[in-house]
């Protein structure tokens, strides 16, 4: 994985001269990016969907997956698609600006002809362009959540500065996910607010809160449903009343710790999903219905099999930028199912026919966001320039040089994930080290400075803290095996939606189609030694969900290592071998 | 879903009260009921306690259904409901297979009571959890797996 020394230079020459044809290719980039934003009006009710862009306000670099596998009836199908076999099946040309942000392909050498990605000024621009061009009143902004947190301001203002952003840019509707990492307390006061409505038809109050709920002169909240959440909105769109349902991350207690929000359940919950589409059909004269959904996108596939009623599901939580929507039948007819990727780099657009009150016909379009080709909003650039001030010194610390191109995303170990588990184990002064499966944080360059805000757009949790502990190489085992049954179980409604467990200093053989237990083996360490199930090894890791860990958070062990690195080197890429994936277009060939 | 969800659990979370407790060790099973089927709920797999609550052959029914998390988020107290369309049940019980004593309650329901019992219940790993309906003098059965893992590495 590890460049040489001379591929590294060549490719800082590529990167050098990249930059140094500005003229050229920005002008061939222009023209794209002209045709790019060119959405032609259709049907008289839009609906624009923005998703986990985990606190991104500056416009960054990311990395779409190389190894993003489906199996069983998902394999070979969207969202399981990497690479030549995504852009085959979408019929998006090679070498464009949309093949650059739909794939890994070339990464590092398009990332330096296109530029960054993201960013709310330029999210703004966009929006406020297609909101204008739709007409007044004709359009509504939905966020489908992880949007308050995933950066160092996020975190240090409790998400206050996305709240703020998201206010400027005009969100009508939310659901969340995320956004329930920070405390019971501080996630109403942001919903408070919150200018839009925060919805989520599938957080309810345990039994116990319902006795005596600490929050219970909380607006959403409803005593008789015992919904924490408003469960869905109505609104009025060009005329056509338009229903929004909220579906939170059914699995936030057990993904996230519950210890912040003891009074909230959770759950995919498809038989309440039925009751309120239909009770909503009933009762509210609706001409569309739709659901922002944080379930991820499998999940949402089977949710719109099992459920019918839906017109289109806007989802999230696995990163899957999906350029067209799926439709999937139900015995209610078909439900369209989106997916509108991670960090920012994206808008979904869906433009509704809504005549005779139903969806007659839509037109979709998954826009990339390009900074180079879209003018920052001025005056969201001014709230995110004034918000970052205070800790512009934080975040602009140089903590070392990226000799290779650093992402996380993919199912397995990505290469900044192999630095953090570096990190640990020289820090901890462990054998072994495990980093959580997050999709989010972004893409450092090779030959970029890794900055502190680089490190915390991979860390920036509200449960950031470290330990170093004896486990058995048995316990290490059923630690791997439980999270491959999170992202490989064949029922969906199995899956939480994050990628494989990070591991340093640790090989092993995966066969994702096995069952539980017996995924994993052939386990070693980087000595070379068979791992044992009954000895005691020296563990390093991160995020736990249980209780509080005793050591010192991620990103100030990652933040000294990188330090005295100084060019920050990956040696070894602790990936799996993985066996029964042979030709599965979900891995890059 | 639509009764007064609060009112309605102070009733269901009162009645299973003694199930817990009893299932806690609080209360001595003679305390509990003169006819506590001790030898059941001791029983080491799910046959056994079948044998031991009187169970006769038993046809699994979409007439019985269990309410419960597809993965549970505190393997300590997992919600349990369970309810029956059939007429005339008289007890319910919910056995968890994997638990080391499978029987964590049984229901004996008085004649014209509605078929719905809400409990929560501990379970160690994953496993299927069955509810088992008598109704009119014959033995109904649902189950639903529901998985307990270890948490974490989501998002």
């Amino acid at each position: 994985m590890s460049l040489s020394r001379r591929q590294f230079i060549q490719l800082i020459s590529l990167a050098g001269a990249a930059g140094m044809l500005p003229a050229t290719a920005s002008a061939a980039s222009r023209r794209q990016g002209e045709d790019l934003y060119q959405t032609p009006g259709f049907g008289n009710v839009s609906l624009l969907h923005i998703t986990d862009t985990h606190a991104q306000l500056n416009p960054i670099y990311f990395r779409e997956p190389s190894v993003n596998l489906g199996l069983g009836r998902a394999k070979g199908k969207a969202p399981h698609l990497v690479g030549e076999a995504l852009l085959h099946h979408f019929g998006i040309a090679a070498g464009t600006p949309e093949a650059h942000a739909f794939t890994y392909l070339g990464f590092s050498e398009a990332a330096q002809q296109y530029g960054k990605v993201g960013g709310f000024a330029h999210l703004a621009t966009l929006v406020k362009q297609i909101r204008a061009e739709r007409g007044e009143g004709n359009s509504l902004l939905l966020d489908g959540g992880d949007t308050w947190q995933g950066s160092g301001t996020a975190l240090w203002t409790r998400g206050k500065d996305m709240v703020g952003a998201c206010n400027l840019l005009g969100v009508d509707v939310m659901t969340g996910h995320w956004e329930f990492t920070y405390r019971d307390s501080e996630v109403l006061q942001n919903i408070n607010d919150f200018n839009g409505d925060f919805v989520a038809n599938n957080v309810s109050l345990t039994e116990d809160a319902l006795f005596d709920y600490r929050f219970s002169d909380f607006a959403g909240y409803d005593e008789d449903s015992g919904h924490a959440f408003k469960p869905y909105t109505m609104r009025e769109v060009n005329g056509v009343r338009v229903a929004v349902i909220g579906q939170a991350f059914p699995y936030t207690p057990i993904a996230n710790p519950s210890r912040f929000i003891p009074d909230w359940t959770f759950g995919i919950r498809p038989e309440e999903m039925q009751e309120r589409v239909d009770q909503i059909r009933e009762k509210e004269n609706p001409a569309v219905v739709v659901v922002i959904s944080h379930n991820g996108m499998d999940v949402d596939l089977k949710l719109a099999e099992v459920v019918s009623g839906i017109d289109v599901i806007f989802g999230g939580h696995t990163h899957d930028g999906v350029p067209a929507p799926i439709a999937v039948s139900n015995r209610g007819g078909k439900t369209l199912v989106t997916n509108a990727g991670s960090n920012g780099k994206y808008l979904g657009v869906m433009d509704l026919d809504v005549r005779g009150g139903k969806v007659q016909d839509f037109r979709y379009r998954l826009l990339p966001i390009f900074s180079n080709l879209l003018k920052a909003d001025a005056e969201m650039q001014r709230y995110i320039d004034e918000v970052r001030r205070p800790y512009l010194g934080q975040l602009n610390e140089k903590l070392a040089l990226a000799e290779d191109l650093l992402y996380r995303r993919g199912n397995f170990n990505g290469t900044f994930d192999q630095i953090i588990c570096d990190a640990q184990r020289v820090v901890g002064d462990a054998e072994i080290a495990l980093s959580p499966g997050f999709r989010w944080g972004t893409t450092v360059l090779p030959g970029q400075a890794i900055t502190m805000e680089n490190l915390l757009d991979q860390t920036a949790t509200t449960y950031p803290e470290t330990y170093v502990r004896e486990m058995s190489g048995a316990d290490i085992k059923r630690i791997l095996e439980d999270v491959l049954d999170n992202l490989f179980n064949p029922d969906p409604f199995f899956q939480q939606g994050g990628d494989m467990v990070r591991v340093g200093g640790l090989d092993y053989v995966c066969e994702p189609g096995a069952t539980i237990g017996s995924r994993v083996s052939d386990l070693t360490l980087d000595s070379g030694k068979k791992l044992e199930a009954t000895k005691k090894y020296k563990v390093a890791g991160w995020a736990t969900v249980g209780s509080q860990a005793p050591g010192a958070p991620i990103w100030e062990v990652v933040a000294e290592y990188l330090r005295q690195q100084k060019v920050a080197k990956i040696e070894k890429m602790n990936l799996p071998k993985l066996k029964g994936v042979a030709g599965n277009p979900g891995i890059a060939a | 879903m639509n009764m007064k969800r609060r009112l309605f659990l102070k009733g269901t979370l009162a009645s299973t009260t003694i199930a817990l407790a009893a299932g806690a060790g609080l209360i001595t099973p003679q305390q509990l009921l003169a006819a506590w089927p001790e030898s059941a709920f001791g029983a080491k797999s799910v046959d056994d306690a079948y044998s031991a609550i009187g169970g006769g052959a038993r046809t699994p029914s979409d007439a019985v259904m269990i309410k419960a998390p597809q993965i549970a988020e505190n393997g300590a107290v997992v919600p349990i409901t369970v309810s029956s369309t059939l007429k005339g049940v008289t007890r319910i019980a919910i056995l968890v297979e994997k638990n080391a004593t499978p029987l964590v309650a049984l229901y004996q329901l008085p004649t014209g009571t509605h078929p719905y019992v809400s409990t929560r219940i501990k379970m160690g790993k994953t496993s299927n959890v069955i509810a088992m309906i008598e109704a009119e003098g014959a033995l109904y059965t649902a189950e639903k797996e529901v998985k307990v893992t270890i948490g974490g590495c989501g998002g």
